[in-house]
């Protein structure tokens, strides 16, 4: 597979390690969130046949971390971002 | 630089670098060049570039490497730079960057996590195409990137259209020169 | 002889060769199959299953026949195909599957034992009784499988693998082929056409019709000189793409070396190649297939169009008396080249309602019999059939991302469905355009649609005249006939009768037809004859074909040397080394080194004297404990953590709390996985304010990187924080034991006095008289210990140095066995005991985990299953009798409980013999271990047969007040 990586252009998915769905962006806080919410957060997964966010780290790379939208069943690919631009997007900070 | 009583080895392991000619090309071990990376603390891109800009430092965009007069740099990822300077004159680089770059950067020195091999042939892109995915063909000079070779993450510079750094792990500096040879063997 | 006028062979040069020993002759430009029937030789193999004797039916790399062992000794190689084998001086072929002789095979008698062996044989046969498998049938069918055989011994040739790098890849260098690559290479555009037939061409080198009004061989040689002067193309020809994958990536073969004897020096057999094309064409052709009859399979019958292929691009008559049966036109031509080179030829033309019902001859075809549409039949004294059922688009590589071919009527054959493989489109014949004007038209077109996607406006090639006669065909895919065998799919022995014996058992999809019969399943995927599988499987439901369908294709294409896809990775060069700063000086002092992960540590050093590894690990072991003891413990990894926000990051990474180390002091972190098992451990430094150095295990110094990339760009966007890693960038030693702290004073050029530099201190300090260095008084073994980093460069110096330091106290270095002694007797965890289900309870480290601040794997470090009492705690193990060893793995079991799960306490996690103790001891994970100090158990290990006797102790066997540490 070819990841477009949105500052190096198209990377072969070789240089990458693959972690999940990028839902696990959107991380509890665990002074407030107790254990059933990071059970759901860790534990429970969409596991769609068709468009799916992903984080991909670039590791043979620049060691940015993506969120990857793939499809499951061609692979096709609609979208790269830089993860940490999703996270600030979603309103994770420090 | 300090007096002390220690002698240094090169990555291959040798009191003197090595150079190693296969065919129309040359392998060659090099350690005069210092090396430390620099990366922006939050908030303050700005005055890393103005920073930079002051001490004549470049500091190029994704995927690239500048030269200036003295000091040099590649890209290593956002807001991150591997520098470059003489070693004879800046073995103490990262203490140098620290001054200049106060709290606005973090800088750690590199000089030694890295083996580095100049590779100089008429074709580069013949040997490299043996070596990594890297589109050497397709690449200008003054391109930088990381890629793979034989499982060991490298960084390629791309000198001019004959000559090429290889930066890998110093520790499989026998390794990474091994497939290089192998490469140019193979290629020519 | 049978070798005639024409074709593309050099004749004025002879190249001599053996087959089974026998000497013959070819030509450049010969394949081994077009020599070998030029020598008259038709009888080439022996059938897998019923050893039938075989000879050539293809003329390219769809055979299923003709497939012999070339080369002796190490480079011996099985089942290669003869059409493919290209001709070299000296070469040496030999036929496979057969005992004592090809033309004599013991084994053939299993043709006359065939109604045993139909469909689902093996399924039906060695089912029972079950304990026969292993020792009757499996031996028994193991002697009789597979065709050729290995040599053996190692591959003594090298394959490199590599990257390319296009445009457009142009796969199939015929006239479609050719017409693309012309149309994209003359606008510039970066080409890679690749054909696995060393003579670009296609069947432009096979056919006598012209191409703009001179031979189409000569064309194709003009445009593959063109092509070759255009500086954007590349040429790749003995190169079979084997594959699509994914975002325009192809893997192809190219076989650099094959043609010849063996390599030139430092030469690779083959390469293969990932090439990137922004698009790609197909143009792959057609392969003609078979009409089955009965006893189609003797040597001296073959496919119309390969019996006209060797007339005219080998000059070779495989027959002077040819009977062509075809139900189509393009048999005809077969007809037609042979009776223009002087041939005997007459046609059966299935259309006219005449077929071919079976041959005679043991050893090659002698005689046909026909059976003409009035009903009579005749036996023809003929040596060479050719048959032709039609052309089947050569379609393999665009099934490869399950686009299904569809049913095409007016060629009655698949063709690739639309957008079978993104970015990949089809041109020629593979598309289901048959003629030559069609292919070139196609090939130019498809150029220029695909670098229009890519933004490039270019113009087509003007098409020059040439061939475009329509496909003219009836269907016809079988002769129905009485008993006798009718083969479909010849080099797995499949028949009629076995399409007819799955339907019968119900097996009517076309995939369980596959796997039932093996049709298609040998090394040529049935390229020749698949179609008719389906097609009698279709007629037997009472369906059409498209209704039937068809399987699909994966890679790779054609069978590919396993030597091409391991490369370079072979025995030493397997994985890269990497070399600790000590190395130089531990091989020259002998040393015994231990992989691990990539590197190569020191495991020991042996001294004169010594006989086993103990002698030498429990001297290391005590001298250090006496004395001092260093150690290369560089692998360790190292991550420079810096930014106004480190302290914070590392409170959320760490489960126990960093913010409030002070500077110049280190502190030992535990991390863990948001699960809440333990991830790894290590000691983080700070340097200064804002600047921090973390240790990693040598495991897991990748991962952790990874986790804190994670953690800082994906949980914490906004932390001030900058890593990198500085593994390689200093050489670390430890220097641990009583005189640690005099032998490091000679070296280091500040004051490190107790007072000075206190436990757990750090700092930047010079050594040897001004080299920048830092200092850690950290330990692992227990012992008051530093751990001293200089610049890498340095390291080789840094450890003669210790050494010649250390003499006055005796000093002595120490490899990762003794290491491991001297942790165990300290009772810190290691990888044994950070085995991914382990938590800090579990280790005895649970007041580790803050609870006053949040970080990865707090919450649910707390869940019930994870904290509930009884669970397992690390403890301390030693034999009752001390002479008893222990053995790493043993589970506890209680006095007098029976050895079975269910009674299961825990199991021992690491085992050393400790040579301050003088007896065996372990760490171990035990049901509810602290409060069991002193409880006698049972360690038993069912594998090893061994039970002893353990008392429950502490996990800290030396010092348990850490008295040596702060001394």
């Amino acid at each position: 597979m070819i990841i477009n990586h949105p500052l190096l252009g198209p990377r072969d998915a070789q240089e990458f390690v693959y972690l999940g769905d990028a839902a696990l962006i959107h991380r509890p806080d665990g002074m407030v969130a107790g254990e059933d919410a990071f059970h759901d957060y860790l534990y429970l997964r969409d596991n769609p046949a068709g468009l799916h966010r992903e984080l991909w780290y670039h590791e043979q790379g620049d060691r940015s971390w993506l969120v990857v939208t793939r499809h499951t069943l061609t692979h096709e690919i609609t979208g790269v971002e830089l993860a940490r631009d999703v996270a600030r997007a979603a309103g994770r900070s420090k | 630089m300090a007096d002390h009583r220690l002698k240094p080895l090169s990555p291959l392991g040798h009191a003197n670098p090595l150079t190693e000619t296969v065919g129309p090309v040359t392998i060659a071990e090099i350690t005069d060049t210092a090396l430390a990376s620099l990366a922006t603390r939050i908030g303050h891109e700005d005055d890393v570039a103005r920073l930079a800009a002051a001490a004549a430092i470049p500091l190029p965009g994704p995927g690239g490497h500048a030269q200036g007069a003295i000091w040099a740099a590649f890209w290593l990822g956002p807001q991150h730079w591997m520098i470059e300077a003489p070693f004879a004159t800046h073995e103490d680089i990262a203490a140098v960057l620290r001054t200049s770059f106060a709290a606005a950067a973090s800088v750690t020195e590199q000089t030694d996590a890295w083996a580095r091999f100049d590779v100089t042939a008429p074709d580069l892109p013949a040997m490299f195409e043996r070596l990594t995915a890297f589109d050497l063909r397709g690449a200008a000079s003054g391109a930088a990137t990381r890629t793979v070779i034989d499982h060991l993450g490298c960084y390629l510079i791309v000198r001019n259209p004959q000559t090429l750094t290889v930066l890998g792990p110093r520790s499989s500096a026998k390794s990474l020169h091994h497939a290089l040879v192998t490469a140019a063997r193979s290629a020519f | 002889m049978t070798r005639i006028a024409g074709g593309q062979i050099d004749r004025s040069r002879t190249w001599a060769f053996t087959f089974d020993g026998l000497p013959y002759t070819g030509h450049p430009g010969d394949t081994l199959a077009s020599a070998l029937l030029a020598n008259g030789v038709r009888l080439m193999g022996r059938s897998f299953k019923y050893h039938r004797p075989r000879g050539v039916i293809a003329a390219g790399s769809e055979e299923p026949n003709a497939l012999v062992e070339l080369r002796t000794g190490a480079r011996r190689e099985p089942n290669t195909r003869a059409t493919v084998a290209e001709l070299y001086d000296g070469l040496q072929a030999a036929s496979q599957n057969r005992w004592p002789s090809l033309r004599f095979d013991a084994m053939a008698i299993n043709d006359r034992l065939s109604p045993f062996f139909a469909a689902g044989f093996y399924y039906k046969t060695f089912m029972w009784p079950a304990s026969f498998w292993e020792k009757v049938y499996e031996p028994i069918i193991r002697r009789a499988a597979g065709l050729g055989s290995l040599s053996g011994q190692d591959d003594p040739d090298s394959y490199d693998k590599g990257f390319l790098h296009c445009d457009l890849l142009v796969i199939g260098a015929g006239p479609a082929g050719l017409a693309a690559a012309l149309t994209a290479g003359r606008a510039g555009a970066r080409v890679i056409l690749a054909d696995e037939d060393f003579r670009m061409g296609g069947r432009l080198n096979a056919e006598t019709h012209g191409v703009g009004g001179i031979a189409g061989a000569d064309w194709a040689a003009q445009a593959v000189a063109e092509l070759a002067s255009l500086p954007s193309v590349r040429l790749m020809a003995r190169t079979t793409v084997m594959g699509a994958m994914d975002h325009g990536i192809y893997a192809a073969v190219e076989r650099v070396s094959d043609h010849l004897a063996e390599p030139a020096p430092h030469t690779p057999r083959q390469i293969l190649w990932r090439i990137y094309s922004a698009r790609a064409i197909l143009a792959t052709g057609a392969i003609e297939r078979p009409i089955a009859f009965e006893n189609n399979d003797r040597p001296g019958i073959m496919l119309a169009g390969a019996l006209r292929a060797y007339a005219n691009r080998w000059g070779v008559a495989a027959g002077d008396h040819v009977v062509v049966f075809t139900n189509n036109d393009d048999g005809l031509r077969t007809a037609t080249d042979l009776s223009a080179k002087g041939l005997e030829v007459s046609v059966i033309d299935a259309r006219n309602g005449d077929e071919v019902t079976g041959s005679a001859g043991s050893l090659g075809l002698k005689s046909i019999t026909v059976r003409r549409a009035n009903g009579r039949s005749e036996v023809l004294r003929v040596n060479a059939l050719g048959v032709s059922g039609g052309w089947n688009p050569n379609l393999n590589i665009a099934s490869n991302h399950r686009g299904r071919p569809v049913w095409n009527d007016a060629i009655a054959a698949f063709v690739p469905a639309p957008d079978s493989v993104s970015g990949l489109t089809c041109a020629g014949a593979v598309a289901g355009v048959m003629s030559t004007h069609a292919a070139l038209a196609t090939g130019a077109a498809r150029a220029v649609a695909a670098l229009a996607e890519l933004g490039r406006s270019v113009t087509p090639m003007d098409v020059p005249e040439a061939e475009d006669a329509p496909v003219k065909i009836t269907p016809k895919w079988y002769v129905q006939s009485g008993k006798g065998r009718a083969w479909i799919d010849p080099q797995n022995d499949v028949t009629v009768k076995d399409i007819r014996l799955a339907h019968q058992e119900n097996f009517v999809s076309v995939e369980h037809l596959k796997r039932y019969t093996t049709l298609g399943m040998a090394t040529d995927q049935g390229k020749t004859g698949n179609v008719l599988g389906l097609a009698i499987m279709a007629e037997l439901t009472g369906k059409t074909i498209p209704e039937t369908g068809t399987t699909m294709y994966r890679p790779p294409a054609t069978p590919v040397a396993l030597g091409a896809l391991a490369g370079r990775s072979r025995g030493p060069e397997f994985k890269p080394v990497r070399h600790t700063p000590s190395h130089v000086w531990a091989a020259e002092q002998g040393a015994v080194f231990v992989e691990v992960g990539y590197w190569l540590r020191t495991q020991y050093l042996p001294r004169a004297g010594e006989t086993t590894w103990r002698q030498s690990v429990d001297r290391e072991v005590l001298q250090t404990r006496r004395s001092v003891g260093i150690c290369d413990v560089t692998t360790l990894g190292k991550i420079d953590i810096q930014g106004t926000d480190a302290g914070a990051f590392l409170d959320r990474v760490y489960a126990n709390t960093f913010s409030t180390l002070a500077i110049g002091r280190v502190r030992y972190g535990l991390m863990l996985r948001e699960d809440g098992i333990v991830m790894d451990d290590g000691t983080t430094a700070r340097m200064g304010a804002d600047d921090y150095v973390m240790t990693t295990t040598t495991a897991n110094a990748v991962p952790v990187f990874r986790h804190l990339e994670y953690c800082r760009q994906v949980l914490w966007p906004d932390l001030d924080v900058q890593l990198i890693s500085t593994t390689e960038a200093w050489a670390q030693y430890s220097v641990a034991g009583p005189n640690a702290r005099k032998l490091l004073q000679k070296l280091v050029d500040q004051d490190i006095s107790d007072a000075a530099f206190p436990y757990m201190a750090c700092g930047a300090i010079t050594v040897c008289g001004g080299l920048r260095a830092r200092l850690f008084r950290i330990s692992f073994s227990g012992e008051l210990a530093y751990e001293i980093a200089v610049p890498t460069r340095y390291g080789d110096a840094m450890i003669r140095a210790l050494v010649e330091a250390g003499q006055e106290f005796d000093a002595v270095v120490y490899g990762t066995e003794a290491l491991g002694v001297m942790r165990v007797e300290k009772g810190h965890v290691a990888g044994n005991e950070l085995n991914g289900q382990s938590t800090a309870l579990n280790m005895g480290l649970g007041k580790m985990v803050s609870v006053k601040k949040d970080a990865i794997g707090r919450v649910l470090s707390q869940r019930e299953g994870l904290t509930a009492a009884g669970g397992l705690r690390l403890v301390g193990v030693r034999p009752v009798d001390p002479a008893r060893s222990l053995t790493a793995g043993a589970h506890f079991l209680a006095m007098g409980a029976p050895a079975t799960a269910a009674h299961d306490d825990g199991w021992l996690t690491s085992v050393v013999f400790s040579p301050h103790l003088g007896h065996s001891i372990a760490l171990g994970y035990l049901k509810n271990g602290t409060a069991r100090m002193g409880e006698r158990l049972r360690a038993v290990n069912l594998l090893a047969s061994t039970e002893v006797e353990v008392e429950i102790v502490s996990p800290h066997f030396i010092d348990p007040e850490g008295e040596r540490l702060r001394g």
